[in-house]
């Protein structure tokens, strides 16, 4: 069984971030990059599969400039066997990807396909839902346990009410929710092998897709920032503030 | 209640931006694997490590300790664990040859790992780090068999090493060790004797313990001529190469000490050991001294880790706690009084600090891209490396570790009372620090080395080889108008240090007690001129990034600033020195014995 997992390489889950000057966009110079935590989680997933001898081949796929390679190599080093860059922007939205690894998906015609549910910097939650759609096969997302068995995969999924078990089809797409697994130290002699794996470039235009794009971000706003709070002096002052001031209250 | 964050970026600047170290390893015969994607995905791993498992046991180290019962050492909690999955990752494989199943690595690469390592777990790193002594020496020492034999177990981590050199009454004075080796039929020697301050010496860390013994074989010349080598398992190696039966050895007892308590202090009795001779019959100190180089930096080592974590908690509990106002008005008006970091003499503490951080930093690595060349550079590099390495040794181990020790102490001041509480972690850091002046040489110790062995008996030789470099580089820079006030002074210690040099040695040719009198101010004005040297590298390079432009403007001018600090605050102890040593033998010989207590 093949299996296709998605990187993504963002700021750094320790790195407190910062808007641009401009509000264009968060500050990316000189910030600690690593690989999302929810993809690093799916990779992990894929290696686990291997491991129990259910998969054979683990692809790992990123869309990204050339410094994803460095988070394609950590895949590498987690144990994939080899990695496919697709040469974009950093910025495309979520379908553009989607569109990149469908193309992808029907050159390596994968079993499984694990992604993380969302990365965490732009919280999209929405390529896994799309690369499923737009190659037409089931999709479970906020997968917390993934069974293999039979062609099908039985995979429990964290939702709003508590956890619900689905059983799909395979070839299928899978997204992965924070307790699937914890993801392994790498072994010094991995990071060392994950140099030597292969690693092959593509563009979007081999894979025949356009990445423009259909969304413009308008301005990007840190939190306001916690004001101090005042001490009231009564609570006909305090009700009042609360119905008119921070109008909680009706 | 304490953190540690691994100092990448300022690993990174030193090694990259301030040496080359890029350029040194595309040089450097067998570094091929060392690319600079490869080096940063290593010390992201081995960051990762050192702050998520090593980090959360240093204190569980200090409160649990070792426990002792009958023989058997145990370790504190997670210690165990932690050290399985230290060798689960590989990492005591970085830097050993390919042939015993090593990484074959650069040595100065594996330095930068042990940084993170040492820094957020002293106690913890003590067990791999004596284990890397054990294996230098065997690759530099021991025969084939001996490699294959104990060599691919060590690399692996599955057994660990020690060195056992103190006895009871000898530690310093080796000359006078006792343990005895008689020599046995089928080759091996029969190891009596008792060995003490055996860090790592028995513990449950791995299933099988490689001691490293000095011993005297029977009927061999009294003195340092008459001492050997010898390599002596806990369990012996069967026929397979895996663990055999127990060797006549045994762990007698554990120190209770001051700190560093997570670390097995052992008291070593061998009963009859069987033992197995490494390089020629009593060249055992001279075999030793290829350990004691690296277990000198090691300790270097330990210095910086504890200024640095002292740095790094004494930084952040000073912008978080408010007490008092700044002098010049409320800086934090919003805030009930001002956080500590407002106030100059806090700045002068963390500044103390920071300087010798990054100015160790520099210094320490420094010297293991020398351990490179020592160990795989040309002849001509070799030579000089060693020599360079012969200098600077003493100097980074003794200067380090009293700058380490003065950091840790202004560390735990910047918390005030608190830092007195054992919550806080700053009073551990203290008592894990203090050994570092004492083991693997004293620092009176190895300032006699720096200035008997290593600069007057080489007439100025070996001291020239270093000032010359700082001579260059001063002359290199002499127009550079922004290092202006960094040069003039460089320049100016420089060459001093070659004046007091001349001073001391003409006094030492009428009174051989000077070398001694003088010996520890010279050792100290020596750290504080090497580390000037690296400051005003470091500041020019900042320099250089400043004036390109930079995204790291913070970055670059507090490096600048540290400099400022460095030159004009901490350089001004070179006079102190300077007085101190240049003013005789006298004033500490003349006072009799008796008249030193009237009680």
């Amino acid at each position: 069984m093949k299996i296709l997992v998605t990187v993504k390489r963002v700021v750094d889950y320790n790195v407190k971030v910062r808007v641009q000057p401009d509000h264009k966009a968060v500050e990316l110079n000189n910030v600690k990059m690593s690989i999302n935590p929810f993809c690093e989680i799916a990779v992990e997933e894929a290696v686990r599969l291997k491991e129990q001898g259910v998969a054979t081949e683990i692809v790992v796929v990123s869309v990204g400039s050339k410094a994803c390679q460095e988070t394609l190599r950590t895949a590498l080093a987690l144990g994939a066997d080899r990695a496919i860059q697709i040469e974009a922007e950093d910025n495309i939205d979520s379908l553009a990807v989607a569109k990149l690894v469908a193309a992808v998906a029907k050159e390596e015609t994968p079993d499984l396909i694990i992604m993380g549910k969302q990365a965490i910097d732009s919280d999209n939650n929405q390529t896994g839902q799309m690369l499923a759609a737009l190659l037409d096969i089931p999709q479970a997302t906020f997968a917390s346990e993934v069974k293999i068995d039979n062609g099908e995969a039985q995979v429990t999924r964290e939702i709003d009410g508590g956890l619900q078990t689905l059983a799909i089809t395979l070839p299928a797409v899978v997204t992965t929710d924070l307790r699937l697994n914890e993801p392994r130290f790498i072994k010094l002699p991995n990071i060392m092998k994950a140099k030597k794996k292969p690693l092959e470039v593509k563009t979007p235009d081999e894979l025949g897709v356009a990445t423009s794009s259909n969304i413009t971000v308008v301005s990007v706003t840190p939190p306001e920032e916690r004001q101090g709070g005042i001490k009231v002096s009564s609570v006909e002052e305090l009700v009042d503030k609360l119905k008119n001031e921070a109008k909680v209250i009706a | 209640m304490s953190e540690f964050k691994a100092p990448l970026r300022d690993i990174k600047f030193v090694t990259e931006e301030v040496l080359n170290i890029h350029e040194h390893y595309a040089n450097l015969s067998g570094a091929d694997e060392a690319t600079p994607d490869m080096v940063s995905a290593i010390l992201e791993e081995g960051a990762k490590f050192s702050e998520r498992i090593l980090a959360p046991l240093n204190r569980v180290g200090d409160e649990q300790g070792c426990t002792f019962n009958d023989g058997v050492v145990t370790t504190p909690d997670g210690f165990k664990e932690a050290y399985a999955q230290y060798v689960e990752g590989g990492w005591p494989s970085l830097a050993h040859p390919e042939a015993v199943g090593g990484q074959g690595l650069p040595e100065s690469l594996g330095l930068m790992v042990t940084e993170m390592v040492a820094t957020a777990n002293w106690s913890w790193s003590m067990y791999p780090g004596l284990s890397h002594g054990a294996m230098n020496t065997l690759e530099s020492h021991g025969t084939e068999e001996q490699k294959q034999t104990y060599l691919t177990k060590l690399v692996s981590g599955e057994w660990t090493g020690t060195m056992c050199l103190t006895e009871p009454h000898c530690g310093t004075d080796l000359g006078m060790l006792k343990t005895k080796a008689e020599p046995q039929e089928d080759g091996s020697y029969c190891i009596t004797g008792t060995k003490i301050f055996i860090s790592a010496g028995e513990h449950d860390l791995a299933e099988n313990i490689v001691h490293i013994v000095l011993a005297r074989i029977v009927g061999a010349p009294e003195g340092t001529k008459g001492i050997s080598l010898f390599v002596v398992p806990k369990y012996s190696v069967d026929a397979n190469g895996e663990k055999g039966e127990r060797n006549d050895l045994s762990c007698g007892s554990i120190e209770h000490k001051m700190g560093i308590h997570g670390n097995a202090t052992c008291v070593m009795n061998f009963d009859g050991a069987k033992g197995f001779l490494i390089g020629p019959e009593n060249k055992g100190l001279n075999c030793m001294f290829t350990f004691m180089n690296t277990a000198r930096l090691g300790t270097a080592l330990q210095g910086l880790a504890h200024t640095e974590w002292s740095l790094q908690n004494s930084v952040a509990y000073a912008r978080d706690r408010l007490q008092m106002r700044a002098l010049s008005g409320p800086k934090a008006p919003d805030k009930a009084a001002d956080p500590i970091i407002v106030h100059p003499d806090v700045r002068r503490m963390l500044l103390t600090q920071k300087a010798f951080a990054e100015g160790g930093r520099a210094l320490i690595h420094y010297c293991s891209l020398l351990v490179d060349k020592t160990k795989k550079g040309t002849d001509e590099e070799q030579a000089e490396a060693d020599e360079l390495m012969s200098l600077l040794t003493p100097i980074a181990k003794a200067f380090l570790t009293e700058t380490g020790f003065e950091s840790a102490n202004l560390g735990m001041q910047v918390f005030g009372g608190h830092g007195y509480i054992a919550e806080w972690g700053m009073e551990q850091n203290v008592r894990d620090c203090r050994i570092s002046m004492m083991y693997e040489g004293t620092t009176g110790i190895q300032a006699l080395d720096l200035l008997g062995r290593k600069v007057l008996m080489t007439q100025g030789a070996t001291l020239k080889r270093f000032t010359k470099i700082i001579h260059k580089f001063c002359k290199e820079h002499k127009g550079n108008k922004k290092a202006k006030a960094y040069i003039s002074e460089l320049d100016k210690l420089n060459s001093q240090w070659g004046d007091l040099t001349m001073k001391i040695g003409m006094k030492a040719m009428m009174n051989k007690e000077e070398v001694g009198a003088a010996s520890v101010d010279y050792l100290m004005y020596s750290g504080y001129v090497v580390l000037a040297y690296f400051w005003a590298r470091m500041a020019i390079t900042a320099q250089e990034k400043l004036a390109e432009g930079t995204e790291e403007k913070g970055f670059y001018k507090a490096k600048v600033q540290t400099a400022d600090f460095y030159y004009q605050r901490i350089l001004p102890r070179t006079l102190t020195h300077a007085e101190a040593m240049l003013s005789g033998a006298g004033n500490l010989l003349d006072m009799a014995e008796e008249d030193f207590l009237y009680v």
